[in-house]
């Protein structure tokens, strides 16, 4: 953590020499300090969007993962969902999903909801992904186990099953709270009047380059508070995970 | 414990794999309340047998397997195996309460408690199996097995993966509280065969064949150093090199 803080400063410097020592055009590369007074000056605006996109992510994300887990489930639970579903929903993962953006402005609309369905819709695939494998990879041993002991395929599934899968469901969140940032912004970016990526592509317009840095400095704090926020919740939440097993080893 | 376990006799048993037979015709009677030992190299299809008997793999047409109680094997077996099989997100108390849990039964917290209390691990009933040791998981796999309360325990080389001391003081532990119950022990272990089998059995060849039966004189458990048990060594190990 201290290392790396200690790097992104050693850049921020870097940054800031290069730009002076080399007059660069501001329109082209301002001045990490020109950004943070940007950030401050902004910094109403910036909160403004910021509150938006984010609205967007975490709806997206909540969304693509009920999504992926429930079709997860439904793909180990019934084999005729594995048949008509599973080949489906490997053949959607070779969909880019970003050339949907246009459309999916076209028919839920210019505002939240097509951001939304776009960070839904790119998270769905690792999820459901992750968590199907992690469902069907449970050791033969257990399930053995569990027959001799008279249990039913439901308490299989709800007893080992599932929380044997949690750990590589964990991995796909992990994938999804990555991703979703990504997807908000380029909903934003096809068409919208509102979020960080809306106020990207204005101030680029108004060749207002400091404050488009600003925004994308938010968004990349963001997208990082997001992934080691969740990161934190899911060792606590499933401490079994391999790498935190290894941790406390 | 009741008084005595019902025997469980085999006849005709078969198992295929694609097509190509593991056994066949294989007939099997393991003693009622006592410890039958199935020993034999690797591969050769005797865990398989004691799948068979939990009923976990199918049998090829004419396979009987009967208590001789009269009623199904399947459905009355403890499953012990050489991995602990511990769900990591269980702790002690957890995996002991497992069965009544997978039942959807009541969970009986107190005898939970004392089972593992008398198997020495009051103080590990609160943790996960990440933080025990390989002779305690083995342990709390055994404590799982007790709290099911079957008749027949099956145990497939329970005891491979542990050092040799602790592997030790593990079957002097089973012997004890596994008494009573019709157990069908699968090991490549001549010794581990020898200190807990009433009856040993030797499994060679593919087909599958049985041996003549060894009753090695003496009460289970017997000591390492037994002259019975090292001179009935000598001639296992004859039998399986014989392969």
């Amino acid at each position: 953590m201290v290392r790396a803080l200690v790097t992104a400063t050693g850049l921020l410097l870097a940054w800031e020499a290069a730009t002076r020592l080399l007059a660069l055009p501001f329109w082209i590369l301002p001045p990490p300090s020109a950004v943070g007074l940007a950030l401050w000056t902004r910094r109403d605006l910036l909160v403004l969007h910021a509150g938006i996109t984010g609205l967007e992510i975490v709806l997206g994300l909540v969304a693509g993962v009920v999504l992926g887990v429930a079709t997860a489930l439904l793909i180990v639970r019934f084999a005729v969902a594995r048949r008509w579903l599973l080949p489906l929903v490997i053949a959607s993962q070779a969909i880019p999903v970003f050339a949907l953006a246009p459309l999916l402005v076209l028919w839920v609309g210019y505002g939240l909801a097509s951001k939304i369905a776009m960070a839904a819709l790119i998270i769905f695939f690792p999820v459901a992904a992750n968590f199907f494998d992690g469902l069907r990879t449970t050791p033969p041993g257990w399930i053995e186990l569990a027959r001799t002991m008279g249990a039913r395929e439901s308490a299989i599934l709800f007893h080992m099953r599932i929380p044997a899968a949690l750990p590589a469901l964990a991995q796909g969140l992990r994938i999804a709270a990555a991703v979703a940032p990504i997807g908000a912004v380029i909903g934003e970016w096809v068409g919208s009047g509102a979020g960080l990526g809306y106020l990207m592509l204005h101030a680029n317009g108004r060749m207002q380059i400091d404050l488009l840095f600003a925004a994308l400095a938010v968004l990349a704090a963001m997208a990082i508070a997001l992934y080691y926020g969740l990161d934190a919740a899911l060792r606590r939440l499933v401490p079994w995970q391999p790498e935190t097993l290894k941790q406390t080893e | 414990m009741p008084v005595r376990a019902p025997a469980i006799r085999l006849t005709r048993a078969g198992v295929a794999f694609e097509g190509e037979a593991l056994f066949a015709g294989l007939d099997l009677e393991i003693a009622g309340g006592r410890w039958t030992c199935l020993l034999g190299p690797s591969g050769v299809g005797k865990s398989t047998v004691l799948r068979l008997v939990a009923g976990l793999v199918p049998g090829t047409s004419g396979t009987t397997v009967v208590a001789d109680d009269g009623t199904a094997v399947a459905g009355r077996v403890a499953f012990m195996a050489q991995q602990d099989l511990l769900l990591p997100w269980l702790d002690a108390r957890g995996t002991v309460l497992l069965g009544a849990r997978m039942r959807g039964e009541t969970p009986d917290r107190r005898r939970a408690d004392a089972l593992l209390a008398d198997l020495g691990l009051a103080a590990a009933a609160a943790q996960r199996p990440a933080a025990l040791s390989g002779g305690m998981r083995q342990r709390v796999a055994l404590a799982r097995t007790l709290m099911e309360d079957r008749p027949f325990v099956l145990m497939d080389e329970p005891f491979a993966a542990v050092d040799a001391v602790t592997r030790l003081k593990l079957q002097a532990l089973a012997a004890d509280r596994l008494a009573g119950r019709t157990v069908l022990l699968v090991t490549h272990d001549p010794l581990e065969a020898l200190r807990l089998g009433h009856r040993v059995l030797v499994m060679t060849g593919r087909p599958a064949t049985l041996s003549a039966p060894i009753d090695p004189p003496g009460p289970p458990l017997r000591a390492v150093d037994d002259p019975a048990v090292l001179a009935l060594q000598g001639e296992l190990l004859r039998r399986l090199a014989a392969d």
